[in-house]
Parts: C-alpha cells; structure tokens; sequence
C-alpha cells in the first residue's frame, strides 16, 4: 500500500490556478524526485501536504491526500506532524544562538521535574535536561552519518552543517514516516550534496519515504526510486528512474507551449556584441538577501542586448541591484574605463546607468503621485531636468515636466487620462511603462531592466518587449535585460547568461536550444550532459 | 588564529562601556575629594537600593524585548501598594510584605497590558514601553491626585492633602528600613564618624532574586524565552506560542520592578507620590548598561557591576565637576547628561556591532569563495 497518494489534487489563488488534477503515489522507504522549474507549482503542491495555513487560510484545496489509506484533513503544520510527516524548507530554520542539541530538540526538549515544578504543578517550570537532549540529538545526528558535536553552536557551523541539523531535527521527532526536502543541497558544495544523498538513501532504507525537490537533476537521478515533473501546474512526467534521461526530465521542465517566438538567426545577429566593451564586472560579490551572487565576472559590448537567465534564488536579481548599488556589493565593476563605486547608486546613475527595478511597486514608483512626477523623478535628482532656476533655489518646471512626459505617453503609448492622473490608478502594463520612460528619461547609455514582463498580462508584455527592442535600435543603447522567463529573454536578446547558484553557469546565444538551457539550469556542466 | 583575534576583539567591544567608567571614575575620584570610607558606605547603601531594578529588566531582553521602560509600570503598582499599607498605619516589614501583596495584582495587570501592547508593536518594543510609562503615569496621577481620599476613602490624615483628598507629594513612610533594619551588621571603619552598616536581609532578597533569574534560565519557559528572543520565527515554526512568551516576560519583568520599588522606597524612607516613578526605569536602564549589557543580551554581572559603576559615578561626579569647574550646577549637569548619554552610547553600539557582523560575515564568504576558486584553479592545473 502506498504511504502518500495524492488524488486529482488541484488549488488556485482566487481565480488563478495553480495546481491542475495532480495524481501521484509514494511507496513507503521510496525516494521520490519532484522537478520542475519556478512557478510550476511544486511548492504549492508540499505546501498543501504540509497542512501550511496560508492554503487553509485561501479556501482549502480539491482532491484528496491519503496517507496510509487514510484521507486526510490538514488545518496547520501540527496536524502533519502528528500524522509522521517532517518538512525542511527552503530557509533555515535555526537559531544561531542555540547549540545543535538546542535546535534539534527545540520545543520539544525532554524536561526534569524539580522543587517548585512540584508545588507549582506546572510543567513549563520544570528544567530543561540538558544531558537527554544532547543524548537524544547527538544519536540523530549519527544517522546522518556526519561528524558533529551537538553541543557546537550553530551560528558558528558551515552552512552545510546546518541543512543536516534540520535533517536530523525532523527525523529526531517520533513516529517521521515522510520527509519533504525542499531544495536542501542548493547550499551545500558538492562533496556536502554527496553526503546528504547518501544519508537520505539510508534514511529511505530504514523505511522513511522522501519527497526531493531539487534543481539539480543529476543528484535527483543519483538518489531517487521515481521521478516527478511538473509543468504550468500539471504533472507531465511520474516516471521509474531508468524509464527516464537527464535531458530528457530538462526539455519536459522547460519545453512549454511556446507563446513568443523565438528571434531567427538574423534578428539574434542584430543583438549580438558588435562594439567595444562597455561594461566589465569582475568577481562580483551582492549580498541581495535570497539572490546572493558569488563571484560573477561579466563582459557587455556596446549596443548589444544582454540577457541575464536563470531560476528564482540563484542571484540573476543580485547582478543589476549589485551594479546599481541596491545591495551591499564587494568586487570591481568597470563601466567605459571607468571604475564604478560600488554602494552608491547616485554615482552609478551619474554615470549613464539607469535601472528598471523588479520591485516595481516598491523601487519603481511612487504610486501616490503623477506620472509626470515618477517619469522626471530621477533625471531630476540626478540630470536637474524638469527644474527651474529661481533666485538661489532650484524649483520644478511643472510646465516642461508636463512636457517630457506627454511626449513618452505617446511614444510608449500609456494608456492614461493624462500626465496628471496618479500612478496608483494605472494597470500594471502601463505602470511598467511608466517604469520604463522614467529610466529613458535619463538617457541612459547603459540600461539594466529587472522583470520588465513579471505581472503584467500578455498584451502589455509584448508592448514592453518592443519599446525595449525600439530603444535599443534607436539610440544604440546597451541594454541587460534579467527575466526568469526563458522564451521572453530568447525573444529580444542576443547573448544570454545564464546564472546558477550564485555564479554564472554559461553564456549562450539566444538560438541555443532550450534544453540545453534547461540543462544549464539544472545546475548540469555542458560538457558532461553532451557525453 | 583568525577566530581567536576576533573573538578578543568583540570581548573587548562588550566591555568598553564598563571599561570607558572605570576610567572617568577613576579621573574623578581624586578630583571629588572623598574619602573611600564615605564612597564605601555611599555604595553599600545604593547597591541595596537600586539592584533589585536593574535585575528586573533582565528578563524581556533574554526575550529579545530590549530594554523594558515600562518598568515603571511595577513602580506604581508599588506605590499604590505602599499608599494604601500607609492609610492602615503598618509599618515595618508586615506592611512592606502587605504592600507587596497589595501591588502584585496591579503589577501583574499593569504587564498584561504593557505586553499587549508591546506584542502590537513588534520591533519597536523600547520606545513603545517608554511612551506607555508617560501614559500610565497620567492615570497614576489622576488615581492619587483625585480618586483616592474620595472615591477611595483615605482615614491617614497625614498623607491627605489639606483640601481634603489627593496624597500629599511627598510621604515619610512607616516601613522606612523595614528590610533594611531587620538585621544588619554594623562596624566601624578608622577615621569615619558614622559606623558602617550592611543591610543583609535586603542583600539575601537581592541575591534571591539573582538565583531567580539563574534558575528561570534554566527552566523549560525561560528555555522558550531565549529562543523567541533569538528568533521568533524559528519559534514560531517551532509551534511555540511567541506572543504568550513574550507577554510572560514582561509580566515576570513588571512583578519584579514592583518589589524592587519597594526595596527602593523603605531604604530612602520618604516616597515622592508624583515624580518617583518617572526616572526609575531610566537609572535602571543605564546602570544595566554600564555594566556592559546590550539591549540584546544581559547578565546578572552586568546588573551588579553596572549598579556599583553608575552610582559611584552618580556620587562622585557632582563634587568633582564642582571642584573642577568651581561650579556646583556643572556636576548636576553631568549626572543627567550621563545618565541619558550612556543608553543612547548603548544603543548606538548595539547597532554599530550588529553591522559590523554582518559585515564580517559577508567578508568571510568572500574569502571562503575566493579561496575555493583558488584550490579548485590549481587542482585543474
């Protein structure tokens, strides 16, 4: 009998939907590989095995879970708990202070009755028993078969160390029958993901099963009995391992119906580095919490479309935050022979680099006043256009900001009752432009654009793509384009870097095909994958 | 090697604060003129008084609260306490252990509510406490200056206002000494008039509420406390109740500023009914800091050291700015101006080291990736 099966399960967000008729069965002591790339809805489907509120909380899920023949109802992660299950998420959940005996025992700890517990009865007063906790985790720890003394401080572990402390936290509790790891070696250097996998292979002989979402789908061939991959919702692979390739799970993960068209080889041609270098990052370091980057070195020539690739939370968003100053960045970047400070977004836009921010909402706009005010706001700050002199004091020209906005209107054809209508009130397609016209305003000789197309529906995707192209045909402006959506960045680009794990895997041209990048992706070396 | 000369280094970051008053009170002492006789006495006396507060503050910041300004919340409670003991004319340590019961249900709502409140306002715990102890304190007032003696009849004459209700601001207490007095040794030290006297009861209750701490560290809730202090949302997925945690510790935190006012209140002997409360958690604060706490982490040591640093500063400082500047009003400046300026020292450091580590820490990743590049380099060669 089956320890996990999920029944016709589907889940949508007011509307949206997420998950679409999911079925799958886990054996007891199996190992089972989930793929699939972000926004495929891996995380919703454990989220919703996991009993995690926030699915409770937007109105429950269709299907059924069995576990153990039994249908059952999460309301909260104690629920699941209780029924066996132990999941390790993506963040750590450890607190550094504590020792690992204290973290792999936390709220739980074994406790020993003493004078005033007694009188009291009250069993939060009793002490904690320090010896059976480390007793207790230190025996967790050895089925992990790593070495390590429990009574180390985890603030001062590597961070491997601290994906097996969550490891052996669910497996100390009792009766853990089924364990999700979500993404648990994408911290770990490679000899770490070697002795993780053989822990888990031993864990699933002692007759725990394991659900394993990774990217990289050589250790998810290396450790797993069946393989699961997810698309847009759907599962369009459950498959044994020997019924299935590396390549093969790559091309299912990436290969969606095709929406965009891919460039021919000569529009890709007109992409492509013709001019001199205009932007060199070397050993480029950003500490943008959960797009950390380690060490990029990049080369961009003028005129040329660059496209930035890659899976949320490996750093493709660090590169341009990092150029721009955004987050704490270590390293040398050198724009048109000369050195970048680094931290200092004022001296990087004085510069000629204009950013077009992921955040649009929070970074991009200030959604309470005009559009004229949001497109003048930073060649204002940093350019004085849109400003008067006046005596001794510089004051806006509202007459010539009203200008220069209803000129980008029009040329990017913002829908809107005017220069003066509030940018709150705009779709998310025209905010997006006015994102857009406000780092044209600048004219920028380099201009970093972060998810131009995130939020925004088709129609306007397409709008924003080609005022891009158009931008770029016409002034000859450099332009490094980041997007998480592949077949977007196969449309405009020339060269596509693509980012893993914090570092750059390759750079490709755009007409590569998109297994290869699916590979690259995955955390796959080319050459291994083509032997 | 690398570890170890950091590890010096941030010894020495936690205790510049205490290192910095040893040094101007080691400048100071000469200048003020006093005999170490009369500072020993002066200490004795302020260690019994005012240790007990300190003390109270440390338990909402093992719950990562910071620095508990609603302290003065138990104060009052204490005072109401020590009114109504008063109106009944019992003195002595049956009114002190009458007030104390007197003040616990009042302490015990009083943190309730400073708790919620601090739950509402997470991650701006100490000005929350601070702005809450104004607020109380116009209640307070309103109870004492209006309420009692009408609402709340009042038969002692003698701390009635002569329009007939209303407390007067300022009470000789019957339980002056009450602990202080119960049994103290007293001796004589050559070349001082007065005898010394050591008030052991007062420093068995002190040392009790040491062991308290220590013991409440130990225990499965003060065991919940540091981790909700640590990391409430490790906690949190940890299925432990953060916000009932950390209403615990301000309640415990609240009780204990009680008793500690009492304390207070029986060794000065006279009870300032309107503006007693108001530095009370200020003096505290700072004592604590000076004995080289953070908002983010406090020992028993730093409330022991830091009470005797900050009031010897307290003592000698007015004399020496006098004697230096010739100038009595210099040294009172000084007390105040220091008082203030060294939590602000505190929080600024605070911060100051918090970046420093994450600056550290992003450095050392640095050098770990570079490092493995290198190795990685030449295993290829």
């Amino acid at each position: 009998m089956a320890l996990l099966e999920a029944r016709n399960v589907g889940k949508d967000f007011s509307g949206n939907v997420v998950l679409k008729d999911i079925s799958f069965s886990l054996e007891a002591g199996k190992v089972l590989g989930l793929c699939g790339e972000n926004g495929a809805g891996k995380s919703t489907l454990m989220n919703i095995i996991f009993g995690m509120p926030v699915i409770h909380e937007t109105g429950g899920y269709e299907g059924e879970i069995v576990i153990d023949g039994e249908v059952v109802h999460f309301k909260n992660t104690s629920d699941a708990l209780e029924a066996g299950i132990g999941m390790v998420h993506q963040e750590f959940s450890l607190i550094p202070g504590f020792t690992a005996a204290e973290n792999v025992m936390i709220n739980r700890e074994p406790t020993k009755s003493n004078v005033i517990s007694q009188i009291t009865r009250q069993k939060k007063l009793e002490h904690v028993d320090t010896k059976a906790m480390l007793d207790s985790s230190q025996e967790s720890v050895d089925k992990l078969e790593i070495e390590l003394d429990a009574r180390t401080l985890v603030g001062e572990l590597p961070v491997g160390y601290k994906q097996f402390l969550e490891i052996a936290r669910e497996i100390n509790k009792e009766n853990v029958k089924l364990l999700i790891l979500d993404e648990p070696t994408a911290v770990l250097t490679e000899s770490e993901a070697e002795l993780l996998l053989t822990a888990m292979r031993k864990l699933s002989a002692e007759g725990i099963s394991i659900i394993f979402i990774s990217h990289r789908l050589r250790e998810v061939m290396d450790v797993c009995d069946q393989i699961v991959v997810m698309r847009d919702g759907l599962i369009v692979a459950d498959k044994a391992k020997k019924d299935i390739t590396i390549p093969e799970i790559a091309t299912l993960m990436t290969g969606r119906n095709v929406d965009m068209e891919v460039q021919s080889d000569a529009e890709v041609e007109a992409y492509m580095p013709k001019g001199d270098v205009i932007l060199e990052i070397k050993d480029l370091f950003v500490d943008m919490p959960g797009e950390a980057i380690d060490g990029v070195d990049l080369t961009v020539h003028e005129g040329e479309i660059f496209g930035i690739a890659g899976l949320a939370g490996q750093g493709k968003l660090g590169i341009p935050n990092g150029i721009m100053g955004i987050y704490p960045t270590l390293g040398k970047i050198i724009f048109q022979g000369k050195e970048v400070p680094l931290n200092n977004p004022k001296a990087a836009q004085e510069m000629g680099i204009s950013f077009v921010s992921e955040d649009r909402r929070g970074v991009g706009l200030l959604l309470d006043e005009p559009i004229s005010w949001n497109i003048c706001f930073n060649a204002m700050q940093i350019q004085d256009v849109g400003l008067k002199k006046f005596l001794f004091f510089k004051i806006r020209d509202e007459k010539k900001m009203t200008e220069i906005s209803q000129r980008y209107i029009d040329e990017l054809k913002i829908k809107c009752t005017g220069p003066d209508q509030l940018v709150r009130n705009l779709s998310g397609g025209n905010q997006q432009k006015v994102c857009l016209a406000k780092a044209f305003c600048m004219h920028p000789k380099l201009l970093l654009v972060s998810e131009p197309t995130r939020g925004i529906d088709v129609g306007a995707k397409e709008l924003v793509l080609e005022a891009l192209k158009k931008y770029n045909r016409d002034n000859g402006t450099t332009i490094i384009i980041v997007s998480s959506e592949l077949e977007e960045l196969r449309s405009i680009a020339g060269r596509i870097a693509v980012v893993d794990e914090g570092e750059i895997a390759a750079v490709l041209p755009a007409t590569e095909s998109s297994a290869k990048f699916g590979l690259l992706m995955s955390g796959e070396k080319l050459e291994e994958s083509a032997s | 090697m690398l570890n170890k000369k950091r590890d010096w280094r941030s010894t020495l970051r936690q205790s510049l604060v205490p290192l910095l008053f040893i040094v101007i009170i080691a400048l100071a002492i000469p200048l003020s003129g006093f005999s170490s006789a009369h500072l020993i006495g002066e200490i004795l006396a302020r260690f019994a008084r005012d240790t007990f507060l300190a003390v109270s503050l440390i338990i909402p910041i093992l719950a990562g609260m910071g620095i508990n300004f609603a302290i003065s919340l138990g104060a009052m409670a204490a005072q109401i306490g020590i009114i109504i003991t008063q109106n009944f004319h019992i003195g002595g340590i049956g009114g002190m252990l009458l007030s104390a019961l007197i003040g616990l249900p009042i302490a015990i709502l009083l943190g309730w509510f400073a708790g919620s409140v601090m739950n509402k306002a997470k991650g701006r715990e100490m000005i929350s406490s601070m702005i809450l102890a104004f607020l109380i304190s116009g209640i307070y007032q309103f109870i004492v200056l209006y309420i009692m003696g009408g609402l709340i009849p009042i038969q002692n004459k003698d701390i009635l206002l002569s329009r007939g209700y209303g407390i007067k601001n300022s009470i000789t207490l019957e339980i002056k000494g009450a602990l202080d007095n119960l049994w103290s040794i007293k001796f004589k030290i050559p070349g001082i008039m007065r005898p010394l006297s050591i008030p052991v009861v007062t420093f068995i209750v002190i040392a009790l509420a040491c062991v308290f701490v220590v013991w409440f560290k130990k225990t499965k809730i003060g065991h919940d406390m540091k981790a909700v202090g640590q990391s409430q949302r490790v906690a949190d997925s940890a299925g432990m109740k953060v916000d009932k945690i950390r209403l615990q510790s301000i309640i415990i935190s609240t009780v204990m500023a009680m008793l500690g006012q009492l304390i207070y209140l029986q060794n000065i002997g006279t009870m300032n009914t309107y503006n007693g409360t108001d530095q009370t958690s200020l003096f505290a604060a700072a004592a604590l800091l000076i004995g080289g706490a953070s908002v983010a982490s406090a020992t028993i040591p730093n409330a022991l050291i830091g009470v005797i640093l900050f009031h010897l500063m307290f003592i000698v400082m007015p004399n020496a700015g006098k004697n230096f500047t010739g100038n009595p009003a210099i040294g009172e400046y000084f007390r105040s101006f220091i008082s203030y300026g060294v939590v602000a020292l505190a929080l600024v450091m605070h911060a100051y080291s918090r970046k420093k580590a994450a600056e550290e820490e992003r450095k050392a990743l640095h050098h770990q990736k570079a490092k493995e590049k290198l190795e990685n380099g030449e295993a290829k060669a």
